[in-house]
């Protein structure tokens, strides 16, 4: 099979885009993991749970940020919303970016939402009205809403990378969505797990679960991680990620096996129970830089 | 002034008569006064130009394969795809080859650009060419993600994305784009697009009546992008002047439903292994530390 060819220009989407995957994706994975914790944990796990909506909204604010700052006219960030030629809304359900700039702005909402309820019930007894929105059918509704907005937030920017002719982010098309999804929930268990070693915040048992929880996402992970590396070598395009990001590759691989490695290692107290999960961030942010610079050299 | 009519028109290029003396880039660069970038020795080709960008509508893109002093012959740049290697133009005299082609956007009549624009900043014009409105763009970049023809530059002092306008001001005001008009050997042709049409097929059948059998047109049908509003008359295959085949030629939204379904199926898969993890403890009798 001759290798895909692409023409197409890079667009030059450097930092501010990396930090915004970054953040977005842990911003998703976070709420995600918050609403699992909800729905499924054990009285004792609650604690994290809470701890997870705060980093999620946390991880969330400086993300529109990134994205305008990004921007050749930042001022313009609302034509993201705004049609101004047509003097109408700017929704196009077939553009990822524009689905995007939709989802961001409502999943900010529940996140902001959840915020506020988490807070009330660590004891800010100023925001008691939103408690409701972490607990109870309304806090599981909407939990499950916002996990659902707040996963698209993690995975969409993928979709939106293979939208394009460039190469490997067009070779790799039904790759790149879930490989964002699986890496984002891979390492907001990581960051919580950080947390809880850093504060001693939870039970052994929750910290268990939680390793559980980052060991079965690392899982998901790695088979996204080969798949990725599969169809951009039968595409022909492999080249484009090797070289030079060896060194990054090492990390993405020391970052899925920490979770593996914890267990045994930081059982055994050779190793700070916070390195696994620095190290899976660490990868997180390696293979997000992998896939955004690389095709664009 | 005669006007132009409000349908279809287009830049039909032959490239079997373009001598490769820049006169429309000079003229394009006039009419829409762009300054154009520093020079640059590009040290594998007589084109200084480079390439098509912000600065750059018109570009008379030099394929060259050229005798090296011990008798071998080396190309150029062109057409080498991303991940490919060089695609080898067809000798044509001596084992060399010289190819020139004045490359513009395409104004493809299913254009990328257009597809993925999130503010709708690209638009169709009543001509069936494709403009960035300079005044909606946010400088967000993903036009330049999608053009397969590498067309569309981000201008650092507007915060803009730019390419060719087809002159959209001149035809407006009953003038013909300004590279056609500079053209001296009538390469760059401007007309309707089904008048363009029937030249090029006259052309065609007589340039592969005179042996010239590799002669092509490229976008003139469907097969690429649905037509190209801008299309040519090649002298070798597209991938020698950089232009993706029909094979290659795909739309952006190919990857929609596949990328989605992708992170959907993920995410399901991650869900199901956090609810495995969470859900043994509340499964544990032991675990009743109250909220």
């Amino acid at each position: 099979m001759p290798p895909a060819e692409h023409f197409a220009a890079p667009p030059n989407w450097e930092w501010w885009i990396l930090a915004y995957f970054l953040f977005g994706g842990i911003s998703g994975g976070s709420y995600a993991i918050a609403t699992l914790i909800r729905l499924f944990g054990a009285p004792a796990d609650q604690r994290i749970s809470r701890v997870a909506y705060i980093v999620s909204f946390i991880a969330l604010i400086p993300c529109p940020i990134f994205l305008a700052v990004d921007l050749g006219q930042p001022l313009r960030f609302w034509h993201m919303l705004v049609d101004t030629s047509e003097g109408a809304l700017a929704f196009k359900y077939w553009s990822p970016m524009s689905v995007g700039a939709w989802v961001l702005l409502i999943y900010g909402l529940f996140s902001f939402v959840s915020f506020l309820g988490a807070l009330a019930e660590g004891g800010t007894r100023a925001l008691s009205p939103f408690a409701g929105f972490v607990r109870g059918t309304l806090g599981s509704v909407w939990g499950i809403i916002g996990t659902a907005l707040g996963l698209f937030i993690a995975g969409y920017t993928g979709v939106l990378l293979s939208v394009s002719n460039v190469t490997v982010w067009s070779d790799a098309g039904w790759v790149l969505g879930g490989l964002f999804v699986a890496s984002a929930l891979t390492a907001s268990a990581a960051l919580l797990l950080a947390f809880v070693h850093w504060r001693h915040a939870g039970e052994e048992g929750t910290v268990a679960r939680l390793e559980m929880a980052d060991r079965n996402f690392a899982v998901v992970e790695a088979i996204l991680v080969v798949l990725f590396v599969v169809s951009v070598g039968i595409a022909g395009t492999l080249g484009k990620v090797l070289g030079i990001w060896i060194l990054l590759w090492i990390l993405v691989v020391l970052g899925l096996l920490a979770p593996f490695a914890v267990s045994r290692v930081g059982a055994a107290r050779r190793w700070s129970p916070v390195t696994a999960p620095v190290l899976t961030l660490l990868g997180l942010l390696a293979m997000r830089a992998i896939v955004i610079f690389a095709p664009q050299l | 002034m005669a006007t132009i009519e409000a349908r279809p028109v287009g830049f039909f290029t032959d490239t079997s008569i373009c001598i490769g003396c820049k006169a429309c880039e000079v003229a394009c660069k006039e009419w829409n006064q762009l300054e154009g970038n520093a020079p640059k020795f590009t040290a594998d080709s007589y084109d200084n130009t480079g390439q098509l960008d912000a600065q750059n509508w018109r570009h008379v893109q030099f394929v060259e394969m050229l005798p090296n002093a011990d008798g071998t012959a080396s190309t150029n740049g062109n057409g080498k795809g991303a991940g490919g290697a060089a695609v080898i133009p067809t000798p044509i005299a001596g084992g060399q080859a010289w190819l020139m082609m004045s490359d513009v956007c395409k104004h493809c009549q299913q254009a990328s650009c257009l597809e993925v624009c999130p503010t709708n900043a690209i638009t169709r014009t009543e001509f069936g060419t494709v403009l960035i409105q300079q005044d909606v763009c946010n400088g967000v970049r993903d036009c330049i993600a999608a053009c397969p023809y590498h067309v569309i530059g981000f201008n650092e002092q507007t915060g803009t994305a730019q390419k060719c306008t087809f002159c959209y001001d001149r035809l407006q005001n009953g003038m013909q784009p300004a590279c056609a008009k500079a053209c001296p050997t009538e390469s760059i042709k401007f007309g309707y697009l089904d008048d363009l049409h029937k030249a090029a097929d006259e052309r065609l059948a007589a340039l592969q009546k005179g042996g010239y059998t590799k002669a092509n047109l490229y976008g003139r049908d469907t097969s690429v992008y649905g037509g190209l509003n801008a299309f040519f008359l090649l002298m070798d295959k597209p991938e020698v002047y950089d232009l993706p085949n029909a094979q290659n030629a795909t739309l952006p939204s190919r990857n929609n439903i596949p990328g989605y379904l992708g992170g959907a199926v993920t995410a399901v898969a991650g869900l199901i292994g956090g609810v495995l993890a969470f859900r043994s403890a509340r499964m544990s009798a032991a675990d009743k530390t109250p909220r």
